[in-house]
């Protein structure tokens, strides 16, 4: 692995030498390397490209990380990633996608990543994208995310794209079931002329289930966003989603958050705002000495913190 | 030493274009010490406060700062030579935490002991607060304190408080006067206090009072209380008398 691949783990997964627990890297389409445990399972799909990450019920306490980087240009992939995780299992997945693109050729990565949570199992799920580029070629990415959440079952989803990615369309569908919680917290910046589109829909089934979306993104530059969030109540539960954006330059943001009651014991609340800094917080943090250009740092960074 | 030189700032309504004198001709020094601003309200001070610290500049006039004319300066220039603002009304964020302002403030990494220095002070217990954001989720007087905390890790030679008693319950109240005593005694410089509350202006060592936008008077805290109070006793004998008339 050359220092660029390496910079890139470290970006997406705070991977610095090899990591504790089961880890799979998957390095310009192809398996760099892999680690398993007595617990977790990382087995290769034999019918398309992907990994099967098996989690033992009852598991405690493990971290699994599988980055996925691309430094060759022009490289498109699609990769099918499936997540059985057993009851009463409770452990970190670390993912993300780092692209370095050295090219003028669009290099690609498209995902699926499906999570059967089981019961009473807990997850905590991060997902980071970041890409770079030193030639003129593009860095796109699509990630689906299918997540089915058992009895009881918790799921919490920290997505974060910060920076580099041209284009990206993420899908994000989960069903819950009974007792059942979901939390998906998404971080979002672009700038240029990069576009992004996020799109949750969220079924509370079971008795008792819950949701919260929370998307907080900064868009800049001549950037545009879609950010769209469907819960559907069709049960006694509780689902809120929150969009809340900070829009700069010449950039373009739409919220567009649906809920949807299906049961009378349903409740749902949902938010969008959309603004630009607000002058008053510039002009605060200036009288602490720091310039404008250094206040709007300040409040972005908070922001996305 | 601050030294105003003939302050006048006219605002003009940006819906309608009319124009309004809010500070008439304000000519001031602040020497070294407390000094209080008291008025009635809509009478300028506020105004005066932002022209200070380079958030409104004025129509005509001069603003110098130990005989060097900052008129021209922006905010972050005049931050930077050394005066701090408290607003009135402190700024909510999304996502800042009340470390971070701090830290900021103090325009350095700081321990958790420091901040749990500037935060004691105010009456605030570091553990509780330091990772909290500084969003709606924080009390009005809370938010205050944080100011107040952030205007004492910066530690500048000039430092203006906006109403700082507005929204202090009684208990912090007595703390509050502490607190800018306690200031005075390690920074010394100039401190200006703009304020309604009698038991501030009993700590200034001068008041200046501010009313339609002119100076009305400024001079030595024991010259100028007396008056302002038996003048303020007038007028509420003047109020309770049409009262009684109504009655």
């Amino acid at each position: 692995m050359d220092n660029t691949e390496k910079q890139l783990l470290k970006i997406i997964a705070d991977m610095e030498g090899t990591p504790e627990g089961a880890y799979n890297i998957r390095s310009n389409g192809s398996l760099a390397e892999r680690h398993v445990t007595e617990n977790v399972d990382i087995r290769t799909k034999t019918d398309k490209p992907g990994i099967d990450i098996i989690i033992r019920p009852g598991t405690k306490g493990e971290t699994v990380h599988i980055p996925v980087i691309i430094s060759e240009t022009g490289l498109s992939e699609m990769v099918y990633n499936d997540f059985i995780i057993g009851d009463d299992a409770d452990v970190t997945i670390m993912a993300g996608c780092g692209i370095h693109n050295c090219g003028d050729e669009e290099s690609r990565h498209d995902g699926i990543h499906t999570f059967f949570v089981g019961k009473n199992a807990k997850v905590r799920y991060t997902e980071r994208h970041y890409g770079e580029s030193d030639g003129k070629g593009d860095n796109n990415m699509n990630p689906t995310t299918v997540i089915n959440i058992a009895e009881g079952g918790y799921m919490e989803m920290d997505t974060t794209q910060i920076d580099g990615i041209d284009s990206t369309y993420r899908i994000t569908k989960a069903v819950v079931e009974k007792d059942g919680t979901l939390v998906i917290r998404e971080k979002l910046m672009t700038g240029g002329t990069q576009h992004a589109e996020t799109d949750f829909t969220v079924d509370l089934n079971g008795e008792n289930s819950g949701a919260n979306v929370i998307s907080r993104s900064v868009a800049k530059g001549n950037s545009t966003q879609i950010f769209r969030s469907n819960i559907n109540g069709n049960n006694l539960c509780s689902g809120h989603t929150e969009c809340d954006a900070i829009i700069m330059d010449n950039a373009k943001v739409s919220a567009i958050p649906e809920i949807t009651a299906n049961h009378l014991d349903a409740s749902l609340i949902h938010e969008a705002a959309i603004g630009k800094i607000a002058g008053e917080q510039l002009i605060k943090l200036m009288t602490l000495g720091l310039t404008e250009q250094q206040a709007e740092e300040e409040i972005v960074n908070g922001f996305l913190k | 030493m601050l030294e105003l030189k003939n302050i006048c700032f006219t605002a003009v309504d940006e819906t309608d274009g009319s124009k309004k004198e809010i500070l008439k001709d304000i000519s001031l020094k602040i020497e070294e010490g407390f000094v209080a601003i008291t008025g009635p309200n809509g009478g300028g001070k506020s105004t005066l406060a932002k022209i200070i610290a380079g958030i409104n500049c004025p129509t005509s006039g001069q603003i110098l700062l130990d005989g060097e004319d900052i008129t021209n300066l922006s905010i972050t220039e005049r931050a930077k030579k050394g005066i701090s603002f408290a607003f009135q009304q402190p700024v909510r964020f999304k996502g800042i935490t009340v470390n971070d302002l701090i830290r900021l403030a103090a325009g350095r990494e700081i321990s958790i002991n420091d901040a749990c220095d500037y935060l004691s002070q105010v009456g605030l217990c570091a553990r509780d607060y330091i990772n909290r954001e500084i969003n709606a989720s924080l009390s009005g007087g809370e938010l205050k304190r944080i100011e107040i905390a952030s205007i004492l890790a910066r530690g500048t030679s000039v430092s203006i408080f906006d109403e700082p008693e507005a929204g202090i319950d009684l208990w912090s109240f007595n703390n509050l006067i502490k607190v800018f005593e306690r200031m005075h005694s390690r920074l010394g410089g100039s401190i200006l206090i703009i304020s309604h509350q009698e038991r501030i202006l009993n700590i200034a060592d001068k008041v200046a009072v501010i009313a339609a936008g002119k100076l009305k008077a400024f001079g030595p805290k024991n010259e100028i209380l007396p008056e302002l109070l038996s003048a303020t006793a007038a007028a509420c004998k003047v109020l309770t008398d049409n009262m009684e008339v109504t009655e």
